[in-house]
């Protein structure tokens, strides 16, 4: 029987392990989505990460990415394979969800923006920020029965985390989730529509 | 002039105490950490630091350095971020966010949010998996049988039974200690002391194990105490005429001797030698 070409040999082999990363990937097998470096180096064999990028590629078309993101949170410059057993991977959105599409997600708009501030405020505040702070923010814009509940929802999902002293951190969801340098611009520029001074702008970022 | 000294060393101990709590806030409220001049808490603990001699007082210097340099890692972590793209003004940010409505804040967070994407799904290969367990599964009648237990009638034991098992001592433990007590002071005779493996050392390794456990209860108890000679690498037992109680009054320190039985059979044959 004649032997297929060594072309379609490396085709099939690499179409085969992309579905079996897109199983591994999808479905949640953990307490957190996604799956750790290691295990898909040991379901998928050593060249996982070109069966990544090849699933990279093809999911793009559906606007959706495979995202690393690895345990001390800032993805380090040229990451060891030791980074890369312990890194995360995950699929995520590509692009941006539309305000009508935000619905899908299953979260009030409230329950959305009341993230985004507390996020924000975080991020301002060198990624720490006393509860008592985030609380009294949110309280400006929901009714106080809201704040704690939604506090602890945003602990529960993982986008933030609370230590001992009540102060709030932004967690792994967020710095997988959230393009926080995106983030900090738009809401920088959006002053800037409502009609801030131009003048206050760069006097405060000259500090 | 002691009273001065005296007012003074509490000054020190108040300024000290001041220095943890201002650093304790500024890393628990993320408050800006240049507001301190560290060299100025610095010099504050080099004046005070020649009139610290208890123990708390070096424990209270040494909480406020440590802190100290906390908030000097703070500063540091403070300059890394401002350096970076992420750093604006928290004020402007936090303005901004109170001036937003919640519709144009969602707007803006959307714009940033690439949600995880995942499916929750039972598969055919589950189910059949998950039917093969069950069908395997035996009822919890029947596997709560297999958890018996032996039923015994109660009985009585005599005292030397429960010495010969071990669990009864023939002797009070107060009363071995008196009688080994006493066996030391003959011991050291008019020198006063004895060496530690010539006391404990006997004939087979299993009593030395036991004199050896029964000496620490002599020095722990005040009975005796121990001398230790660093250099010459020799430790003395020395028996007190009368007990007494150091536990609770001052701080205790334990030196541990290992007995192990490579030193037994080397005391031996230096004993026989």
């Amino acid at each position: 029987m004649a032997r297929r070409p060594r072309s379609l040999r490396r085709k099939s082999y690499y179409a085969r392990k992309m579905k079996k990363a897109v199983h591994l990937l999808f479905y949640r097998r953990h307490s957190k989505p996604g799956t750790k470096g290691w295990e898909l180096r040991r379901q998928l064999g050593s060249d996982y990460r070109k069966v990544l990028d090849l699933l990279d590629d093809y999911l793009e078309r559906l606007d959706l990415q495979v995202k690393t993101v690895f345990e001390e949170g800032d993805a380090p410059e040229n990451p060891t394979p030791s980074d890369l057993n312990r890194a995360r991977f995950l699929v995520t959105l590509r692009g941006s969800l539309t305000p009508r599409e935000a619905k899908l997600v299953g979260w009030r708009i409230d329950d959305i923006a009341g993230l985004a501030v507390s996020i924000g405020y975080i991020i301002s505040k060198r990624g720490k920020a006393p509860r008592r702070e985030v609380e009294d923010l949110l309280r400006s814009k929901l009714p106080n029965w809201r704040v704690d509940i939604n506090l602890n929802r945003y602990i529960r999902s993982g986008y933030l985390s609370e230590d001992e002293n009540s102060q709030l951190y932004l967690d792994w969801r967020t710095r997988t989730e959230v393009d926080q340098k995106a983030l900090v611009d738009l809401l920088l520029s959006a002053e800037s529509q409502v009609g801030t001074p131009t003048a206050q702008i760069s006097d405060t970022e000259k500090l | 002039m002691a009273s001065t000294a005296k007012k003074k060393k509490r000054l020190g101990r108040e300024e000290l105490q001041r220095i943890v709590d201002l650093c304790k806030s500024i890393e628990e409220r993320g408050l800006n950490p240049f507001l301190i001049e560290i060299e100025d808490l610095v010099t504050i603990i080099r004046e005070y630091f020649p009139k610290w001699e208890k123990p708390d007082e070096l424990c209270l210097d040494a909480e406020a350095l440590n802190r100290i340099a906390s908030v000097i890692k703070l500063q540091s972590e403070w300059l890394k971020h401002r350096a970076t793209s992420l750093y604006r003004d928290p004020f402007l940010i936090e303005d901004k966010l109170s001036t937003l409505t919640a519709d144009e804040i969602v707007e803006l967070f959307l714009k940033s949010w690439h949600p995880i994407v995942e499916l929750e799904q039972i598969s055919i290969h589950s189910l059949s998996e998950s039917l093969r367990y069950w069908d395997s599964l035996l009822p919890l009648s029947e596997r709560w049988k297999n958890i018996g237990f032996l039923e015994r009638g109660t009985g009585t034991v005599t005292i030397d039974d429960m010495v010969k098992q071990g669990l009864l001592a023939d002797k009070a433990f107060s009363e071995m200690l008196e009688s080994f007590w006493e066996e030391l002071k003959v011991s050291v005779a008019e020198i006063g002391k004895i060496r530690y493996w010539d006391f404990i050392g006997a004939e087979t390794y299993e009593e030395t194990v036991e004199r050896a456990y029964l000496t620490s209860f002599l020095v722990t108890y005040g009975y005796a105490t121990l001398e230790v000679h660093p250099l010459e690498e020799e430790i003395f037992v020395k028996p007190y005429e009368k007990p007494i109680s150091a536990l609770g009054k001052e701080q205790l320190i334990s030196i541990p001797i290992p007995v192990s039985y490579e030193e037994w059979l080397r005391w031996r044959e230096d004993r026989e030698a």
